[in-house]
């Protein structure tokens, strides 16, 4: 059995009798299975959070359905937020509660106690328990993330949703936040969740790159970057920006484009050959000049896809 | 590199707040053009540092020029060459396209015909010709972005500081405006980016880490990956803040 | 229920661990009793006035058009006994009454002098000095008019008494005034923005996906503040017996019931400006000059309001507190009963009645 299912809805904003509005949600339909997690890979303004926030039965769409758990998201919206855990993009706690007044606090609102669903969140807790005392206000980013992700799980929710849990949160934090997540899915909750960063895609088991509130694609991340049409190329040289004017001018160039300390490139050409575009480069007044074929990354596809 | 190739020099440069080192004797250069990665975990004492390179916050010991000048003495003619780009605060929402480039050039000091020449080009280099009297709070994050990097170089600055610059954007547009940061560098300006996300991270000239008030690393992203043997900026983080005391 | 006293539990850490809070809380009835306690001048135009004419003779006759002629003061039809001055006092329609004796003109001409008693409705002391002096400059214009053809000099005595507050302390008027401010700033302006701090945290969203009703949220919300506004009411009270030395002098269990009235009035009001708006400067801004400025301008505490434009009288009959301005001053200064301002109270119940039903109504169990 699917855990969501959502079919053709769409959302604008703002929609009056003389303005369209903004289309921030375009005709999306994707499901997700028992137990799976997957990511919403985009931009900000893409549509996530409004994907998230209808799914959670917080606006209702202009026109599709989608079903959390069989429920319809409209007409079964109190089963719905009885039975799903939610932590929003903006979420930040009662900066003046204490830790345990805070987990308290939700766990009584969700009609159930600490003790009752300890083991769900025990892992999670025992780190940020020495601290238990202190207030919510007082904590770090990483501390404040996993206080929030205990008070969504409290409840023993079927499905998860996590909207940017991890923006704005160090790396440090940001790899123990996913590392807690493969763990929850463990206990056989789903959990959909957003992020801006391409690098955060590879940690889900399904992904849907999204951009300008479409869906460009939905899969496994593993699929998604071997789908990938032409062979990419790394190149490095002396110095980039010229590097980067030098590739856009080469004849047989398809696209390129900054990569890190990399440009990546691909051509025209099935039958390229490094050596020809290295002496090219080398003729430019480029040195140090490295040309290797690599995999591409999901942040290649996403690039790739909006062109 | 010459001596006079460094725009940014720091010997020793230490900020207390009673007993609370922020900023631990932190030593380095940066040069001319150069594209300088500031990273550091929550707390490991960036802002304090970028505080006293922009003038804001005098050192409590150690020494730094920016641009040749002083940061005890010369706090104001620092402030004349740098410019500064964050992604929270940048540009007047509700004035025009326009009316914040006039804005920010009347702050600066510039006469009334170098902002319109200035205009004139920052427009057709962005392509934002048929947008200059629209309201900025209109234009999409990326193109907000990429004008108020122009505009805090609109004054040719010898230094431009960015704090996070592109962070939540989508990849092509991330690009664009990595674009106009090479360019801006390849022009002569120095560029001082600050931010935890390690893949902005790759794109500088060489990166500095901080874990608790002290600069653990300085070098470029290929060789700090190959010191720490590790295949991404991210790890090399990891390694690094792991072992950091201090929270935010 | 147990998520409703887990509410208010939580919104009382909100409180006691705010120390701008708490200031506002406690620290502002004081300021503004101190602050107000001190007289204001106000100007007093047509007041309506009673005269008492036991004398009905040509000397009572020739003042009487006297003060009649004054823009000061418009003159209702006689009474006779004392309880129909009272009953006139106690409805409000009436500032003063001017009682000649009998024998005024012949007092004058035996015995060259003769006395004039005014009573003033003191409630509101400084309205009520204006008058009395006023009232006493015609008494004498009249006195040296007619001194100047006579060699043995009259004199007319005006003998003035204040009802309802004989020691003229003006504090009594400010009292029911800051009640009505403090009232307003905790219960509009402290729930408007705590309901939408929730909004701007995040906690909000989390809320209303929960199995807890979105309208208990909203209530559990409200109801700290209604406890807190209670609490005020009795720490001004307490200032007022104990400081001011001025006594409640009618029901203390009415005064807390009507409070309460106007509490939930604040309430409802609250709670409608924060489903309107998102962010907690927005909130605060709204209460300040739509709930606190037409208070001090149109409840009558600050300024009379028969001297305002017409248009503006009629403005202030929506003005909730205006209304119960009026039943905290009968009930505190008047001693009156129920009896006495139960069409104020109507009025009041009335609007908050209106004021909880568009808040239920525009209140969305959704966002948006």
């Amino acid at each position: 059995m699917e855990a969501i299912v959502v079919k053709n809805i769409t959302k604008t904003y703002g929609k009056g009798k003389k303005t369209d509005g903004t289309l921030a949600v375009d005709n999306v339909s994707f499901t997700v299975g028992k137990g799976e997690l997957f990511g919403l890979i985009g931009p900000d303004g893409a549509g996530k959070t409004s994907i998230f926030r209808m799914l959670t039965t917080l606006l209702v769409p202009d026109s599709g359905s989608a079903t959390v758990d069989g429920h319809d998201i409209v007409s079964d919206f109190r089963q719905i937020r009885s039975t799903v855990g939610y932590m929003p993009g903006k979420f930040s706690l009662y900066q003046d509660l204490t830790i345990e007044e805070n987990l308290n606090f939700f766990a009584t609102v969700f009609g159930t106690t600490i003790e009752e669903n300890y083991h769900l969140i025990r892992d999670i807790y025992v780190q940020i328990e020495p601290f238990k005392t202190r207030r919510a206000g007082k904590l770090s980013g990483g501390m404040k993330q996993k206080l929030a992700l205990c008070c969504a799980l409290i409840h023993k929710p079927t499905t998860l949703f996590l909207d940017e849990p991890t923006t704005g949160v160090d790396p440090v934090s940001r790899k123990e936040f996913w590392e807690m997540l493969k763990r929850l899915k463990a206990q056989d909750i789903t959990i959909i969740v957003s992020t801006p960063y391409m690098d955060e895609a590879a940690l889900c088991d399904r992904i849907a790159l999204i951009q300008g509130g479409k869906i460009l694609s939905i899969d496994t991340p593993q699929r998604i970057v071997q789908s990938y049409p032409e062979q990419l190329f790394a190149v490095k040289a002396n110095e980039m920006y010229r590097l980067l004017q030098a590739l856009e001018n080469y004849p047989g160039i398809l696209r390129s484009y900054a990569f890190g300390e990399y440009a990546h490139a691909t051509f025209r050409d099935p039958d390229f050959k490094t050596d020809d575009l290295e002496a090219y480069l080398t003729g430019q007044g480029l040195t140090s000049v490295r040309i290797e074929a690599i995999e591409a990354t999901i942040e290649d596809s996403f690039i790739k896809l909006l062109n | 590199m010459m001596q006079d190739d460094q725009v940014i020099v720091c010997e020793k440069l230490t900020k207390r707040f009673g007993d609370f080192v922020a900023t631990d004797e932190i030593t380095f250069e940066v040069h001319k053009g150069e594209i300088f990665g500031f990273l550091g975990a929550n707390g490991a004492g960036k802002t304090t540092a970028m505080r006293m390179l922009c003038g804001l916050s005098a050192p409590t010991s150690g020494k730094a020029t920016i641009a040749g000048f002083d940061v005890y003495t010369q706090t104001e003619q620092i402030k004349k060459n740098i410019g500064y780009m964050s992604q929270k605060f940048s540009l007047y929402e509700n004035l025009t396209v326009l009316e914040n480039i006039e804005f920010f050039g009347g702050i600066y000091g510039l006469s009334d015909q170098q902002i319109k020449d200035k205009t004139n080009e920052l427009l057709d280099r962005l392509g934002l010709k048929s947008e200059a009297k629209k309201l900025v709070a209109s234009l999409p994050l990326g193109w907000k972005q990429k004008l108020s990097f122009s505009v805090a170089v609109l004054h040719e600055p010898k230094i431009v500081f960015l704090d996070e610059p592109t962070g939540g954007v989508d990849p092509v547009t991330r690009r664009q405006f990595w674009d106009l940061i090479y360019e801006a560098a390849n022009r002569g300006i120095t560029v001082f980016v600050t931010t935890h996300y390690m893949d902005e991270a790759e794109y500088c000239n060489r990166i500095s880490i901080m874990v608790d008030g002290k600069m653990e690393v300085l070098d470029t992203p290929a060789n700090l990956k190959s010191q720490f043997g590790v295949r991404s900026m991210d790890e090399v983080f990891y390694q690094l803040a792991r072992s950091a005391k201090r929270g935010d | 229920m147990k998520q409703f006293i887990a509410f208010v539990r939580k919104e009382f850490y909100h409180v006691l661990r705010d120390r701008r809070t708490l200031l506002i809380l406690f620290g502002m009835p004081i300021a503004q009793i101190l602050i107000f306690g001190f007289a204001l001048t106000n100007e007093v135009k047509d007041s309506e006035i009673l005269v008492v004419d036991y004398a009905r003779d040509n000397a009572s006759q020739e003042l009487i058009t006297e003060i009649s002629a004054s823009r000061y003061f418009n003159i209702r039809q006689a009474a006779l006994s004392y309880q129909e001055i009272l009953s006139a006092f106690r409805a409000g329609k009436i500032r003063a009454v001017v009682v000649f004796p009998a024998n005024f003109n012949a007092d004058l001409l035996h015995q060259n002098k003769a006395q004039v008693q005014i009573i003033a409705d003191a409630t509101d002391i400084n309205t009520a000095n204006m008058i009395t002096n006023y009232l006493s400059s015609i008494i004498m214009d009249y006195q040296n008019r007619v001194n100047e053809n006579l060699n043995m000099p009259y004199r007319i005595i005006p003998e003035t008494r204040m009802l309802y507050n004989p020691q003229l302390k003006g504090a009594h008027g400010f009292v029911p005034g800051v009640m009505a401010l403090v009232l307003l700033l905790v219960s509009v302006m402290m729930t408007a923005i705590s309901i939408v701090r929730e909004k701007e945290t995040g906690t909000m969203e989390v809320l209303l996906v929960s199995p807890f009703k979105p309208v208990l949220v909203i209530f559990a919300k409200a109801f700290p503040y209604l406890l807190l506004s209670l609490v005020n009411v009795a720490a001004i009270l307490f200032l007022s017996v104990f400081v001011l030395d001025l006594p409640v002098k009618g029901s203390l269990p009415l005064l807390f019931a009507e409070s309460t009235l106007f509490i939930i009035t604040c309430l409802a009001l609250g709670i409608f400006i924060s489903i309107k708006t998102d962010s907690q400067q927005i909130a605060m801004l709204i209460s300040l000059m739509g709930m606190l400025l037409p208070t001090m301008m149109f409840s009558g505490f600050l300024f009379p309001i028969e001297n305002m434009p017409y248009p503006l009288q009629i403005l202030s009959n929506i003005v909730p507190s205006k209304w119960f301005y009026i039943i905290v001053k009968s009930i505190m200064i008047k001693g009156l009963g129920l009896n006495a301002i139960w069409k104020e109270t109507a009025i009041l119940a009335g609007m908050t009645l209106f004021l909880l039903a568009i808040s239920l109504k525009s209140f969305k169990i959704r966002l948006q």
